[in-house]
C-alpha cells in the first residue's frame, strides 16, 4: 500500500505551512508552558521517609506509575525542605553494600518504577527544618521531559519497613 | 528376647525426654542460616559503647549477639537492616532481652558516641552503637573477614562507605554461629535466634 500523493500538496504549499507553524507554535508552547510542567501522565504511590536522628540524611521511597504510552525518566527531585535532593541507587555485590549516584531512572511506558529500601532512592540532605516522624514533605520529582511532579511524602520513623498504613498513626 | 525390651522402653522414653527437655548439646541445632561454627573466632573487640564508656566482647557473654558493620550516614541499607532486626527482635518477644544488636561504626570520622547513640535507639533499645580508631575497627572487620572502604567525597566533604553486609551471630558463650544478609528471611531469623536464645542459657 502506497501513500495517496495528493496532487495539491507541493512543495511551496509545504514552505508556508511550515512557515506558518513556526510562527504559532512558539506561542502554543508558551500558552501551554505552565500546564506543560506538571507531569500528568505520571502519579505516585506509597510515597514515605525514613527519618533518622539528628541531622543524618535520609531515604525517601516511592512507586511511579507511567500512565502514557511514552518511557519517562525520574531526574532528581527538589524540596524546600531540603537543601540537597540526589538520585541513588544501593546495591550488594560479593557482600559489599554501596551507593552510587545515578543520573536517570526510566519509569516505562504504562509501566511503574519503584524507589524502595536497598534499591533505588532519594537521597534528602541538609534539612532546613527538622523533619520529624508525621510530617508531610513535599518533593517535586523532576522528568527528563521537563514535567515535574509535586509529591507528598509521609515522614516515618527510622525503624519503619515500608511506607505503611495510609491512615496509620501512633 | 521380648521381656528385655520391654524393660527397655521406659529407659528410652525417659533419655528421649531428656533429651527434649534439656535440649542435646551435643545434637547439632536444625539452623537455617549459613552456620559458620567452627569456622569463625570467638567474639573479641576493645571498642567504645554508645554511652563513651569502654567495652569488649567479654561484656556481651550471656546474651546471644547480632554483629552488624555500617554508619550513620548511610540513609538506606544501614537503616533497612536495623529496621528488620528491630522486627525480628519485637517477633521474639521477651526473648530479645537476651539478644544485643552490635552496630559496629566504619565511619570513625563522623560517628561519635552520641550520634550512635541517637541512631540506635531510633531502631531499637536493644541495639548497641559501637565506635572505635579506624585501627581498632579495622582489626575487628578483618577479624570477621569483612571489609569497608571510604569512597572519595564530594566537594562539600560528603562521603559514603561502602561496607560489607553481613551481619554475623554469635552465641551466649561469644561463639560466632551463623551468618545472615539483609535478605535473609525474617522468619529463618526469628527461627535460629529463637533456638539460640533457648539454648545454652547460662544459669
Ligand atoms: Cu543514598
Amino acid at each position: 500500500m502506497k501513500p495517496i500523493r495528493l496532487p495539491f500538496l507541493n512543495a511551496g504549499l509545504l514552505l508556508a505551512g511550515l512557515l506558518l507553524a513556526g510562527l504559532l507554535l512558539p506561542g502554543l508552547l508558551l500558552a501551554g508552558g505552565v500546564q506543560a510542567a506538571a507531569a500528568d501522565h505520571v502519579h505516585a504511590s506509597d510515597a514515605w521517609i525514613r527519618v533518622l536522628p539528628g541531622a543524618l540524611p535520609a531515604g525517601a521511597y516511592v512507586t511511579l506509575h507511567n500512565d502514557s504510552a511514552q518511557p519517562v525518566a525520574l531526574t532528581g527531585a527538589t524540596s524546600t525542605a531540603y537543601a540537597e535532593v540526589m538520585l541513588h541507587h544501593s546495591s550488594t555485590a560479593g557482600g559489599m553494600s554501596r551507593m552510587s549516584m545515578v543520573d536517570t531512572l526510566t519509569v516505562p511506558a504504562h509501566g511503574e518504577a519503584v524507589l524502595a529500601p536497598a534499591g533505588y532512592h532519594l537521597m534528602l540532605m541538609k534539612a532546613k527544618n527538622p523533619v520529624k516522624p508525621g510530617d508531610t514533605v513535599t518533593l517535586t520529582l523532576k522528568f527528563s521531559d521537563g514535567s515535574t511532579l509535586a509529591t507528598d511524602f509521609a515522614a516515618r520513623p527510622a525503624n519503619a519497613i515500608d511506607a505503611g498504613e495510609p491512615h496509620a498513626g501512633h | 528376647m521380648k521381656p528385655r525390651y520391654l524393660l527397655c522402653l521406659p529407659l528410652l522414653l525417659l533419655l528421649a525426654m531428656g533429651a527434649l527437655l534439656g535440649g542435646c548439646r551435643s545434637e547439632p541445632l536444625p539452623l537455617r542460616l549459613t552456620n559458620i561454627s567452627g569456622h569463625m573466632p570467638d567474639l573479641d573487640f576493645k571498642l567504645t559503647d554508645d554511652n563513651g564508656k569502654a567495652v569488649t566482647g567479654a561484656n556481651y557473654r550471656g546474651k546471644v549477639v547480632l554483629l552488624y558493620f555500617g554508619y550513620t550516614h548511610c540513609p538506606d541499607v544501614c537503616p533497612l537492616t536495623l529496621a528488620q532486626l528491630h522486627v525480628v527482635m519485637q517477633r521474639l518477644g521477651p526473648l530479645a532481652d537476651d539478644a544485643r544488636i552490635l552496630f559496629v561504626s566504619v565511619d570513625p570520622a563522623r560517628d561519635t558516641p552520641a550520634v550512635m547513640h541517637a541512631y540506635v535507639n531510633a531502631f531499637d533499645k536493644r541495639a548497641v552503637g559501637l565506635v572505635g580508631s579506624a585501627r581498632a575497627v579495622e582489626a575487628l572487620s578483618k577479624r570477621y573477614r569483612s571489609a569497608f572502604t571510604r569512597e572519595p567525597g564530594d566537594a562539600d566533604g560528603n562521603y559514603e562507605v561502602s561496607h560489607s553486609s553481613a551481619i554475623y551471630i554469635f552465641d551466649r558463650d561469644g561463639k560466632a554461629r551463623l551468618l545472615a544478609t539483609p535478605s535473609a528471611s525474617q522468619d529463618d531469623l526469628v527461627h535460629d535466634l529463637h533456638l539460640l536464645l533457648d539454648t545454652g542459657a547460662t544459669p
